[in-house]
């Protein structure tokens, strides 16, 4: 029997609040996040809008340590310490700590910017920091030094499934004994002009420029693709038996894992859903629970035309005529895309959906797509019913990456 | 002379590594006393080298132990 997984603390940043509670108030409020980027450089971009962090890293950090890291590594570093703090600073033997911190693009900024360093004033100027802020498991090696973790420090790589893959390898690290408490989430700080080109180039992005807060609109007929975002979600989960021992304060139950592949198309959705919809169903067998136990589904629901359909269709074929009476909501809606850090940031509202028996609503959903077949909350926030519930929440990334997590009510 | 490259060389390791400017004395070792690591101690040498106009060269750099080893060294082949 593997070991029961629990959630004991909670952190965030993002550009709806600057940690849990006002994010979560800014979320069930309906409030996006999403601003025109300041800065010339937007003026000859298709896209020209975002959701940067509402409190910029630097305002919280010691400004040595800020110096030395990448902007999704202060972010994570950020959310790491609010979790760690919830979950009452737990006194773990340093060799039974974990970390699993996942980005998607690395320290990709801190790299364009060394760059320019490289280019402007030669080699010799580059800073002795460049390497360890770009690297991938960057966030997680900070994490886990900041805790101390030697257990093991991960970083999952699977573009924005990243987050929810770390949070699953997190809780595979508990279940199968290698740690009793793992720090876990996901990171992302790419607001930078090459990237904003990228995602332009593959036609991903929303242009609406000159309506910001309306822009990142899933399910909506008039979505025109999702809004970049930035931030970071962490949480602390631990062995149920040593959050127990410690008398810690259990924030929800982690229930399981299903992770696919759709082996269809580099960045292009199965428009079957058929890696998604698997991915969901094995997340429910891992989690022992049917398409019954479900109440709500916190959907990947980028606000892409194609995106959001391929989604409703793996959710229907995964869980038939259950779907029905579960509430879905899109939080991209007002957080946008915060790619390696969705999945996390995400995870944190299903948890804090079913503790609070609340769902956010996804803001800016006026003329529902009707092709799509899901109850999606909208407007003001849901009631969730009393009782042992369970909520399912959906990644996906370019190389065709699915990850489903399910988490039940504490 | 020297006090001018001591107060400068005190404001750039405390933006590097956040040491208090006032502990930045002549007396100290960068590593036992102030704790600056090898990565920290590039950035030092980088900002002391655009500051002064000097090259520090890597061979040179594991001779500078103290503050004032630094100093000296600046003021000397500045």
């Amino acid at each position: 029997m593997t070991r029961q997984v629990v959630v004991t603390g909670l952190g965030m940043t993002t550009p709806i609040g600057g940690d849990v509670d006002t994010t979560w108030a800014a979320a069930l409020a309906g409030t996006p996040g999403i601003v025109r980027i300041p800065g010339d450089w937007v003026e000859d971009q298709p896209a020209k809008i975002a959701g940067i962090m509402a409190v910029d890293p630097t305002e919280v950090l010691d400004r040595v340590e800020a110096r030395r890291l990448d902007r999704s590594q202060q972010a994570a570093l950020i959310a790491a310490r609010e979790a760690w703090a919830q979950a009452g600073s737990p006194e773990v033997d340093p060799l039974r700590l974990g970390a699993v911190v996942s980005t998607g693009m690395g320290g990709l900024t801190s790299l364009m910017n060394a760059y320019d360093t490289l280019l402007e004033r030669g080699p010799s100027r580059i800073s002795p920091h460049m390497v360890t802020q770009i690297m991938p498991n960057g966030p997680a090696a900070h994490v886990g030094l900041e805790f101390g973790a030697k257990a093991g420090v991960h970083g999952q790589v699977s573009a924005c499934a990243s987050g929810a893959e770390a949070v699953s390898y997190a809780a595979r690290m508990i279940q199968t004994g290698r740690a009793d408490v793992v720090v876990a989430g996901g990171t992302e700080a790419v607001i930078h002009p090459i990237t904003m080109a990228g995602f332009a180039a593959m036609r991903a992005l929303s242009t609406r420029n000159d309506e910001p807060e309306r822009a990142s609109r899933p399910y909506d007929v008039d979505r025109d693709g999702f809004v970049m975002g930035e931030g970071a979600g962490v949480m602390v989960l631990e062995s149920a038996e040593f959050a127990a021992a410690r008398g810690a304060t259990v924030l929800g139950i982690y229930g399981g894992a299903g992770l696919t592949s759709d082996g269809h198309h580099i960045a292009q959705p199965d428009p079957e859903g058929q890696g998604a919809a698997r991915a969901i169903t094995f997340a429910l067998e891992d989690a022992g629970l049917t398409a019954r136990d479900l109440v709500h589904i916190n959907a990947h629901a980028t606000s892409t035309p194609q995106g959001d359909i391929a989604e409703s269709v793996a959710i229907r074929a995964a869980l038939g005529a259950a779907t029905d009476g579960i509430v879905v909501t899109g939080t991209k809606s007002m957080t946008g895309h915060l790619l390696g850090g969705a999945g996390a940031i995400e995870s944190i509202f299903s948890i804090l959906a079913l503790r609070d028996r609340l769902v956010p609503p996804t803001a800016n959903l006026e003329n529902m797509d009707p092709e799509i077949a899901l109850d999606v909350a909208a407007g003001a926030p849901r009631p969730l019913p009393a009782g042992d519930i369970a909520a399912l929440n959906n990644s996906f990334g370019f190389g065709g990456h699915d990850v489903a997590l399910v988490f039940r009510s504490a | 002379m020297s006090q001018e490259i001591l107060d400068g060389l005190a404001v750039i390791v405390n933006e590097v590594a956040g040491v208090p400017v006032e502990d930045v004395q002549s007396d100290k070792s960068f590593v036992d006393d102030l704790d600056i690591d090898s990565l920290s101690m590039v950035e030092v040498v980088m900002a002391a080298e655009d500051k002064w106009g000097v090259k520090i060269p890597d061979s040179e750099v594991k001779n500078l132990k103290t503050v004032g080893d630094a100093v000296a060294y600046i003021a000397a082949n500045q």
